[in-house]
């Protein structure tokens, strides 16, 4: 039983909860808001050791130590580029610690008569917290490339999955029918193999939209976690994050132009082993620094479009500089930001805020599309696949119907590229063989300190 | 308290509400931080991990429950504070973000 003014605490800690989410989505209360939420589950803890009887204490402490050193150890060491996949990595041990309090709530519904409810919330939070939690390992191997990025699909996977799903349910009958461990450890290993099998036909492209999926999963297994506990907070927390991760999913997917079961399942229709394209031998035009600097420092309209690239190279101070001196030359500079630029939705703006670079500089994809005709020299740097006309071309790209930024409308497209490689999602760009593209070949970050130096050389 | 699964499913729904309402204006500028900050969120399943380690009766049991409870402070701490540091690179030039702020509501 919940004394009445800790439920009226956990009210107080859910409507920090709702601040916090209203917060996030606008700029200027983003970070107020975060920390509201923090809040609201700092005094959510401390009410429930207040409220209950706990017992272990000192052993949970510790372990809540634990858990809080590696939490803040994992968010100060992380890269801002490694951010989806550390995101991935928290949701995941989320997921997996709803599945196990579930498990271990089923040890002691078993001990009384357990209502129908109680085992179908049980069954769910085990399934779905597994799948989230196995789920977010293979999305943190694809983004951090220990596996590869391509869409993973082999013959009788549809077989096997639905195998899967009809064990989880014939898994969750017996559950509910027969309360025991057998079936709730049968219950998490399906969840987990399910999890598996619903990110590998995702491309590496599409995986961030995935993890907010899972992430939402995870959101959902917290609430029905919160009515077997009878836990109001849980419910109404992991009910908030659940919704409102679903909607995210689907804003990300319509930023990209995507359905979220193209994001799924599209790979199993056989379209994306389009992805497979080798690396052609085609002729390009490449060029030296000295030959793009003069470009860049007579041009009078520049528009830059950063990518992930540019921000695995650190070169996005080198970049800023650069930007700098053109601008003190007159040039007008802008960065087009794609939407989905980097590897998540808004990871672009957290890269190149990192590197100071003025917000105002930053131009979203809506606003700067149309000024690519105006523009002199379109600077693609570190980016690809989001300048792939492919995406408008050719159907059954992976990225096909994704909105990209009109960069061969520029007069010159220049491409700062470690190699011919393909992009992120795979698959081979056309604009590299334009007539009025130019290459130019090189680690980002040496060859912009060599643009640099020799734009500087010609300003003296 | 009131186990009736209606009001649960009352609550419920009433949240689901809630949680589309509030952040379905959401510029993709945020997308990364919002979710990263959702994902903190669920972090309170460290609650019901305490719960339930706080009422083990064994020690396999009580194991498996500090495991949960590991895992979800990981979630729930490493998620605010990671959160936290991508907003304070958004807020760090600070008037360039109020003008922008206001140039949205012009519009």
């Amino acid at each position: 039983m919940t004394p009445a003014w800790a439920q009226l605490g956990y009210l107080v800690a859910a409507v920090c909860f709702i601040v916090a989410l209203k917060g996030l989505s606008s700029p200027k209360n983003a970070r107020r808001g975060n920390l509201i939420g923090a809040a609201g589950a700092v005094l959510a803890c401390v009410i429930v050791f207040f409220a209950t009887d706990i017992q272990h204490l000192l052993p949970i402490l510790a372990a809540i130590a634990a858990g809080t050193a590696i939490g803040v150890l994992g968010a100060y060491r992380v890269q801002m580029t490694q951010m989806p996949q550390l995101v991935a990595l928290f949701n995941g041990v989320g997921g997996g610690a709803a599945a196990i309090v579930a498990i271990i709530e089923l040890t002691e519904l078993r001990n009384g008569a357990a209502p129908v409810f109680e085992l179908i919330a049980t069954a769910f939070t085990i399934v779905v917290g597994s799948i989230s939690f196995a789920g977010s390992v293979v999305t943190f191997l694809k983004l951090q490339e220990l596996m590869t990025t391509r869409p993973v699909v082999f013959a009788g996977y549809p077989v096997l999955y639905g195998l899967g799903l009809l064990a989880a349910v014939a898994f969750s009958v017996g559950l509910v029918i027969a309360p025991s461990l057998i079936f709730a450890v049968l219950l998490a290993a399906v969840g987990a193999a399910l999890g598996v099998l619903l990110v590998l036909p995702v491309g590496g492209a599409d995986v961030p939209i995935v993890i907010s999926l899972l992430n939402a999963f995870t959101g959902l297994t917290v609430a029905a976690s919160g009515y077997l506990l009878e836990n109001i907070l849980l419910l109404i927390a992991g009910t908030l994050v659940g919704s409102a991760g679903t909607l995210l999913t689907r804003l990300m997917a319509n930023a990209m132009g995507r359905s979220l079961i193209n994001i799924l399942f599209g790979a199993l229709k056989g379209g994306s082993t389009l992805g497979a394209t080798t690396m052609s031998d085609r002729p390009v035009k490449s060029a030296g620094p000295a030959d793009v600097a003069i470009l860049l420092a007579y041009a009078q309209r520049v528009i830059i479009v950063p990518g992930y690239g540019l921000a695995v190279a650190q070169a996005q101070h080198t970049l800023r500089q650069l930007v700098d001196l053109l601008q003190e030359r007159g040039v007008r500079v802008d960065y087009a930001i794609h939407p989905v630029a980097g590897r998540m939705p808004g990871h672009m703006n957290v890269l190149l805020a990192e590197a100071q670079v003025p917000y105002e500089q930053l131009k979203e994809m809506d606003e700067i599309d149309p000024e690519f005709k105006q523009a002199d020299v379109a600077l693609v740097v570190g980016a690809n696949d989001v300048v792939n006309p492919a995406a408008e071309t050719t159907p059954g790209a992976p990225i096909y119907g994704m909105p990209i930024l009109h960069a061969n409308q520029a007069r010159q497209v220049v491409f700062m590229k470690r190699s011919m490689r393909p992009g992120f999602a795979g698959i081979e760009n056309e604009l590299l063989f334009e007539p009025t593209t130019t290459l130019l070949f090189g680690d980002a970050k040496d060859t912009m300190s060599k643009l640099l130096s020799e734009l500087k050389a010609l300003t003296v | 308290m009131n186990t009736d699964p209606l009001v649960w499913l009352t609550i419920f729904v009433l949240a689901v509400f809630v949680g589309v309402e509030v952040i379905s204006k959401v510029s993709s500028t945020l997308h990364t931080p919002l979710m990263s900050g959702a994902n903190a969120i669920h972090g309170v399943i460290l609650i019901g991990a305490i719960l339930v380690a706080g009422s083990a009766q064994s020690t396999p049991i009580l194991v498996l429950g500090l495991v949960a409870v590991i895992l979800a402070s990981i979630n729930m701490v490493g998620g605010f504070v990671v959160t936290d540091r991508m907003l304070v690179m958004f807020s760090r030039p600070k008037k360039a973000i109020d003008k922008s702020v206001h140039r949205e509501v012009e519009q």
